[in-house]
């Protein structure tokens, strides 16, 4: 038993229930994410999709299960994370409005190790990447939706995580904006990162997921390729139906 | 014109203390989202060891060292200690903790050094300059402005150009997305409080010498009008401090010379209801309040 066992998951859900009072937002749910793969969790509004993310960053404490970072279990609380790996975007992308564009980059930097002038180029080349480089110096309340969008990407992505989690990362965005949040997301996964999203937005979802884990009532109805997945009669009923018939 | 020239440049001495006073409250406002209560007595504290540790070394220098390192400890100890522990729900108990400290500190320095105003000399000479024949700053007083304004600055650079800064300010407007991306929040309320009452304990300690001298209750008028600087001034923003601090110490010195001492306070009241009344988030208010 010395040699075949493969490296853990980059990211893995096992059997986790989190209860709000006396509603389970969470039941039983388990999937994983390995490195350089993206897994998209979709369902209903609130199947428990952003549940899930909160139990990933410690902002949740589960009941029953646990979550694992490269086989260890995950930092039980969100100052942790940044030091396992871990970056989050948010719902409401969370930016300091009063801040450069620069220093909402350099936020997550701060905490790490390192020689400042290191991390100021690192946090310029994680703008450029996602072309804010122009941005750099303008206080981050004054950017338009879709470049807000990307500085919080940037922020998310300038440590260079191990596991990206993003959250609606294609709400209120454009056509263009969308293809271009597509290459990133893809470019990201192909350099060795796992990359898990929780989105509504379904063309999206099947063209840069890998694995789609479908969520409804807090607990996996199927999980699989986006092709399975887009079959799978259950998803029909609690999601893809309900969508077609808004 | 040389009594206007006079009181105005009285004024911008005491301005520059009381612009010091109102950034401690800025700061710890900023870090913690409280008012804290107790500074005037946490301030007195430090200069009371300030006092102490002069009488003993007969050195004021090394006073003041020790002064601004027992106001930053005091910050730190208080904070971990008390605030941390008070619920946070509604700013209520934080008040009434802070009240009570004032009680329990200022009842402390009364037993241990009695409740009699000590005198405490100036380093420098208080006697004003006299140019052209009008009396200006004394050489104490460019003391106060010159440290006043090299302690803001050097706040100003800490703020804006350091990566504890950057975590700093982080931590005081959005908290919860800053422990997201690492940030030490509670660290960061602890260096607020630290940085905040050594400020305060820098600022009584200048004003101190220019009063009646020192005692458990020394400090408790410059927190007043402090206070009312760091309102007028926004107490979110350190140039609303400044500037309103520079402007309330003018205003109470021309109110001082040209009416009387009394009318003073009542000066600064008046004009803090004025601009409560007006624009009550303060002149330099940002647009936005912090979220979560």
């Amino acid at each position: 038993m010395t040699t075949t066992t493969p490296p853990p998951p980059r990211l893995e859900v096992c059997g986790i229930e989190v209860a709000f009072g006396g509603l389970k937002a969470l039941d039983g749910v388990s999937f994983t994410v390995g490195d350089g793969e993206t897994v998209a969790l979709i369902g209903p509004n609130g199947a428990g999709k952003t549940t899930v993310f909160n139990a990933v960053c410690g902002l949740v404490r589960p009941r029953k299960g646990h979550v694992r970072l490269a086989g260890r279990p995950a930092p039980s609380k969100a100052t942790g994370l940044l030091a396992a790996g871990v970056s989050r975007t948010l719902q409401g992308l969370g930016l300091f409005d009063r801040m450069t564009v620069l220093e909402n980059v350099l936020v997550p930097l701060s905490s790490l190790p390192g020689p400042a002038t290191r991390k100021a180029s690192k946090a310029r080349a994680a703008l450029a990447d996602l072309g804010l480089a122009a941005d750099a110096d303008r206080p981050a309340g004054t950017l338009p939706y879709p470049e807000r969008k990307r500085l919080a990407l940037a922020r998310a992505l300038v440590t260079g995580p191990g596991l990206l989690l993003l959250d609606e990362p294609a709400g209120g965005l454009g056509e263009a904006d969308i293809a271009d949040l597509a290459h990133t997301v893809r470019a990201t996964a192909d350099a060795g990162c796992a990359v898990l999203l929780v989105e509504h937005h379904v063309d999206f979802v099947m063209d840069v997921a890998d694995r789609v884990v479908v969520l409804d009532f807090g607990r996996v109805i199927a999980s699989g390729t986006p092709g399975e997945v887009r079959a799978d009669p259950a998803v029909e009923e609690a999601y893809l139906g309900l969508e077609a018939a808004s | 014109m040389d009594r206007f020239v006079f009181l105005l440049s009285t004024g911008l001495a005491r301005g520059a203390v009381l612009a010091l006073f109102a950034l401690s409250l800025v700061i710890v406002w900023r870090a913690a989202r409280a008012v804290n209560f107790a500074q005037a007595a946490m301030a007195a504290v430090a200069v009371y060891a300030a006092f102490a540790v002069t009488a003993a070394s007969g050195s004021y220098w090394l006073g003041l060292a020790c002064g601004l390192a027992t106001g930053a400890l005091l910050g730190a100890a208080v904070e971990r200690g008390l605030m941390r522990r008070l619920p946070h729900r509604t700013p209520l108990p934080g008040m009434i903790g802070a009240i009570g400290l004032v009680m329990v500190l200022q009842a402390g320095l009364a037993i241990a050094f009695g409740p009699e105003h000590r005198p405490m000399r100036a380093p420098f000479s208080e006697r004003p300059f006299v140019i052209g024949g009008v009396p200006v700053l004394s050489p104490y007083d460019l003391f106060v402005l010159a440290t006043a304004a090299a302690v803001m600055g050097a706040l100003a650079l800490l703020f804006t150009k350091t990566s504890l800064g950057l975590r700093l300010r982080a931590a005081a407007f959005a908290p919860e997305t800053s422990r997201l991306l690492g940030v030490r929040v509670p660290r960061m309320v602890t260096v607020g409080w630290t940085l905040s009452v050594a400020t305060a304990a820098l600022a009584a300690l200048l004003s101190v010498p220019t009063e009646l001298g020192l005692s458990p209750h020394a400090a408790d008028l410059l927190f007043v009008d402090a206070f009312a600087v760091a309102v007028v001034g926004g107490l979110d923003s350190p140039l609303g401090a400044l500037a309103a601090g520079i402007g309330v110490g003018m205003l109470s010195g021309l109110v001082t010379g040209y009416v009387s001492a009394s009318a003073a306070p009542l000066a600064v009241l008046a004009l803090l209801t004025v601009v409560l009344l007006l624009r009550p988030g303060g002149l330099f208010a940002a647009g936005e309040a912090r979220k979560a």
